[in-house]
């Protein structure tokens, strides 16, 4: 049986293998990462409610972990309705643009070293960051455009202020990584993996978080830039319950309610990846030659498996600092934004490069 | 013909398996509430809400001009750092001629900020 099913994949044409694994892998990806959403957010409600001493879901199968599917099921159910003050097509357009650029964003990140004879990253774009930030960005789309078409004026309220924390936080985000490229030399995500291989004193991982203190400050960037990205809190001003009733999506029920829900949480998980891939050595522990790419099979599925243990850690901490901070007020946000972090980010990139350039020796 | 030749074909199939996965809870749910659920309307369902107030006039209401400044602070520094990448990439290969540049490029971009940020453009009001 399984002789003949290796007979066969040895038998392919290169294009129809490359073809049957990617589509696999990306099927595989795919299933995790909402495996990954849907027990983030029973994570979520379980974590706050012990956190505020109390049990949470803990009634539709063991523990609670049916809780996922029984909301699914539910939102899929539920009464499909669209105010008739809405512009319909925009209104049913956004909810689809916060799922798609979660989907699309997988396509970059490395998440394990070789499985067999595959490459564990769906497509190995030598752009890769530039491919994440420019598809990180189509998120702001489905926030306006949910705020324009509900033709309401706390939706209205919620976009617009949303709209100008992404992008203000986007430009920390994306200077805060500069340093890690002029370390790395390469825009693919792999090379900055790679950088990070091995041990500094002997012990320590040589990581991005750690490896200087450049580094370091880019991810102290990085991390806060990405709260703001996925209007978490300290930064969940879109959805100043208190303020705006719920931002955005108050307009929205049922699946598209829904599937703002599983964007916003899916960014969360990317999110993470990304912060793993970037400054904690992505599939690599620099321990027991855990930093080089895998020969067996075994290798191959533990490097994974320290790929989604990283991004999980990443997890419990979203979660976390959700329910242990306050909310921003609006102006210190953008004051925060763009009159400390951008400056900071600048003086980042100026004192790496001159560092860089010292180093060399030229 | 291995992977790294196309990625961007798989980028492509990839994006549509994304709008397809869209689509379908969007386009079953909207089977089923045709089939079996139809719709239960009426005036205050259908209403505009604002916490059970009464909605006062059009959701087209004056906001802010702060906003629109950001946006358009936004729309320059957020094409000046997709310049600052590829440079950062070729950083270690490149001589004393173009480290100055780097320098004078990103001169361009804090004096940009600071002059925002001394026309007050950056306060929050």
């Amino acid at each position: 049986m399984i002789e003949s099913v290796n007979n066969w994949l040895n038998g392919l044409s290169p294009a129809q293998s490359l073809l049957l694994f990617t589509s696999i892998k990306a099927v595989v990806c795919f299933a995790i990462m909402m495996t990954m959403f849907a027990y983030t957010v029973v994570l979520e409600r379980r974590l706050c409610a012990w956190i505020q001493d109390r049990i949470g879901p803990n009634r539709v199968g063991p523990f609670g972990l049916l809780q996922p599917a029984a909301d699914g099921i539910k939102a899929f159910f539920k009464e499909e309705m669209t105010p008739a003050h809405v512009r319909k097509v925009f209104f049913t357009l956004a909810p689809m643009i916060a799922l798609i650029p979660a989907v699309l964003n997988l396509a970059v990140i490395p998440f394990g070293s070789t499985l067999g004879k595959q490459h564990m990253v769906l497509a190995d774009l030598n752009v890769g960051i530039l491919y994440t930030f420019g598809i990180v960005s189509l998120g702001v789309y489905s926030i306006v455009l949910a705020g324009y078409a509900s033709n309401s004026k706390f939706p209205f309220l919620g976009g617009i202020r949303s709209s100008a924390q992404l992008i203000s936080y986007e430009i920390a985000m994306g200077m805060s990584v500069i340093p890690i490229f002029l370390f790395v030399g390469d825009l693919n995500l792999n090379s900055v993996i790679k950088a990070q291989t091995g041990t500094q004193l002997g012990f320590l991982p040589n990581w991005f978080v750690i490896q200087s203190p450049m580094t370091f400050l880019a991810f102290c960037i990085f991390l806060v830039a990405a709260f703001a990205e996925t209007n978490r809190t300290p930064f969940d001003l879109p959805e100043a319950e208190q303020e705006l009733a719920g931002g955005y999506n108050i307009e929205y029920s049922s699946i598209k309610f829904a599937m703002f829900f599983m964007g916003e949480y899916c960014n969360m998980i990317l999110v993470s990846a990304m912060m793993v891939t970037l400054f904690f050595g992505g599939w690599t522990l620099p321990w027991f030659g855990l930093d080089h790419a895998a020969t067996t099979l075994l290798g191959g599925v533990l490097h994974i498996g320290i790929f989604l243990g990283k991004v999980f850690l990443f997890l419990v901490m979203f979660v976390w600092i959700r329910w242990m901070w306050p909310r921003f007020r609006y102006d210190q946000l953008m004051d925060l934004g763009w009159r400390r972090f951008i400056p900071l980010a600048l003086a980042n990139i100026l004192v790496t490069a001159i560092w860089l350039w010292w180093q060399s020796g030229k | 013909m291995n992977t790294s030749d196309h990625p961007y074909l798989f980028i492509l199939l990839l994006g549509l398996s994304a709008v397809a996965f869209a689509l379908i809870p969007l386009g079953l749910a909207w089977l089923w509430a045709k089939k079996y659920s139809p719709k239960k309307e009426n005036a205050i369902k259908n209403a505009t809400y604002e916490c059970g107030l009464e909605s006062k006039g059009d959701a087209w209401i004056q906001f802010k001009s702060e906003y629109y400044l950001y946006a358009i602070i936004f729309l320059i520094f957020d094409v000046e750092t997709i310049f600052l990448l590829p440079f950062a990439v070729s950083f270690t290969g490149l001589g004393v001629g173009a480290f100055i540049s780097l320098m004078v490029f990103l001169f361009l971009l804090v004096s940009g900020l600071a002059w925002a940020w001394l026309k007050g453009v950056l306060t929050w009001k």
